[in-house]
């Protein structure tokens, strides 16, 4: 009986470090790699010479700027690419003619890598952060787009009914019943853009720029710098979590009827 | 008073599944007079639900007007408040919530809006423990009373109730047809309730409408002429007895199968 209770709390113990566990492993077998020269150090640098180069980034300030650039094409592009797609999804679903219309658009350019179409964009846009803003935006549209179209198509047709016979108004039936009805799909799709509005904006400083996270990786590429990349590429990875996570407490928060609702 | 509902030569009919058409109901001729209480019973499929949605004006019939008070119905009316046969609760909602929604929709003040939906609570056997569950976390039978609570929070003029009781216990089924008959008793409202229970029809209405298998007609009006007040042990006397005799002739009549 206490064997059990302790087998189990020991249990939840590793399974709450677990991930620390995998990170220290990770640092480890790296250090091991250095340390046997497995590859020469400008490919493989060491774990403390990359966080000797993240305290010198951030201390001359440039760790700095880059990341807020990038922060900044990230948000604006997620939120000019989450407007564009809620406000034309919402009329799709409205309106099937207009998907009729417009569908070959929508098809092509999400069917075109936006590696590949990025180049264009830069001609078109500038290599200011425009351009990096309308990448995110387009990477961020689609998935958005197809959510915003399934979750107001799905709203219970009884649910319209009631409404109707409430004699809600149009606004009533948009902010009361076809918001809250979608909320759960709208909010996966938010996840998921959450996460490539950060591909779209890099992609889009690598292209051409002058300032990002993209910009600093390829720099530091140019010039052999192996642990700025890193710690570049880690202030990205890092970006992309706080993203989601930031989303995962807004839809905990937002959806708190659903997990309720789940547990008998 | 108003609340006086009317239908003339109704027929309502759905494309059929394999093409064509599917006569669903009708064409059925009635005069609810306003404060009657009317039972609607018929076999499963006869277009009980579609006559409800008609005079409620969420869907137009094919052939025939429903009327309300002399005008015809073409879109749901604010004196009009139907119940479906799904409790249709709004799942991010709680249960005040759920109620209050009319009112929301009217414009009523929160606090005074949600002062109202708790009051409806205990008539609707509802705990108060339960005022801010979600519909996720309860019983078919307690959804219910809640869908109820959302339609008597209206005071609307007519009811259209479609199987209100369906998902409930015999018990709690009497209690709140009780319940209902003393709200009924209290606001004279215009009722037209569906229900495949011959003893509840019979304790509530003042007169059954028995309809035919698909496309339903009416066949037999039998007005219920019992006195009131009701109780459910006038169930048990000869006078109530005879009337059951008489609807369960006609159900039989509507079911020639089983007859
Ligand atoms: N939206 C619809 N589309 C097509 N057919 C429908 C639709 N709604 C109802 N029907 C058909 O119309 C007929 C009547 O349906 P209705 O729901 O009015 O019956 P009902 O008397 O309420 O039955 P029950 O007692 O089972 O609730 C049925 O045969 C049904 O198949
Ligand atoms: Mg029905």
């Amino acid at each position: 009986m206490n064997l059990i209770t302790d087998r189990r709390r020991l249990l939840m113990h590793l399974r709450r470090f677990a991930p620390w566990l995998m990170l220290f492993g990770l640092v480890l077998v790296w250090q091991l790699i250095y340390m046997l020269r497995v590859y020469p150090p400008f490919i493989i640098p060491a774990p403390v010479d990359v966080l000797v180069k993240f305290r010198d980034v951030l201390l001359d300030g440039r760790l700095f700027n880059h990341t807020i650039a990038t922060l900044v094409n990230v948000l604006v592009g997620l939120v000019a690419g989450l407007l564009l797609a809620l406000t034309l999804g919402y009329a799709i679903a409205k309106t099937p003619i207009l998907e009729d219309i417009l569908s070959p658009i929508i098809v092509a350019i999400q069917s075109a890598p936006v590696v590949a179409y990025a180049p264009l964009l830069v001609i078109w846009f500038g290599s200011g952060p425009s351009s990096k803003i309308v990448t995110g935006a387009l990477i961020v549209f689609f998935p958005m787009l197809m959510n915003t179209i399934v979750g107001i198509r799905n709203v219970p047709a009884s649910l319209k009914d009631l409404m109707r016979s409430m004699q809600a108004t149009p606004w009533q039936t948009f902010t009361r019943l076809e918001i809250p009805s979608a909320m759960p799909i709208l909010m996966s799709g938010l996840k998921i853009s959450a996460t490539l509005a950060v591909i779209g904006a890099v992609v889009g400083e690598f292209i051409s720029s002058n300032a990002g996270l993209g910009f600093l990786i390829n720099l530091a590429r140019s010039q052999y710098d192996t642990p700025l990349v890193l710690v570049a590429v880690l202030m990205l990875t890092l970006i992309a979590r706080l993203l989601y996570g930031v989303v995962s407490l807004l839809e905990r928060s937002l959806l708190s009827w659903q997990r309720r609702s789940q547990r008998n | 008073m108003t609340g006086h509902i009317t239908g003339r030569n109704l027929v309502a009919s759905y494309p059929a599944p394999g093409g064509g058409i599917l006569p669903a109901l009708g064409p059925v001729s009635f005069d609810v007079a306003p404060g009657e209480f009317v039972c609607l019973l018929g076999p499963s499929g006869c277009g009980k639900s579609t006559l409800i949605r008609i005079l409620g004006g969420l869907q137009l019939p094919s052939q025939g007007q429903a009327f309300l008070d002399g005008s015809l119905i073409t879109q749901p009316s604010p004196q009009v408040a139907l119940m479906f046969q799904e409790s249709n609760l709004m799942p991010w909602r709680t249960v005040l919530q759920n109620i209050a929604l009319p009112l929301e929709l009217k414009g009523v003040e929160k606090v005074e809006r949600m002062e109202a939906a708790r009051h409806l609570l205990p008539g609707l056997g509802l705990g108060a423990e339960f005022a801010d569950a979600y519909p996720g976390e309860l019983s078919g039978g307690m959804a219910q009373r809640v869908a109820l609570g959302r339609v008597l929070i209206q005071r609307p003029e007519v009811l259209l109730l479609d199987e209100p009781f369906g998902a409930l216990d015999a018990l709690t089924r009497e209690q709140i047809t009780l319940d209902l008959m003393q709200v009924w008793a209290a606001e004279q409202q215009t009722v037209i309730m569906v229900t495949h229970n011959i003893n509840e029809a019979i304790l509530l209405a003042d007169r059954i409408l028995v309809f035919s298998q698909r496309p339903g007609r009416i066949i037999a009006n039998i007005p219920v002429t019992l006195p009131r007040p009701r109780r459910i042990d006038d169930s048990y006397s000869d006078a109530f007895g005879q009337v059951a005799q008489q609807v369960r002739a006609a159900v039989r009549q509507a079911h020639p199968v089983m007859g």
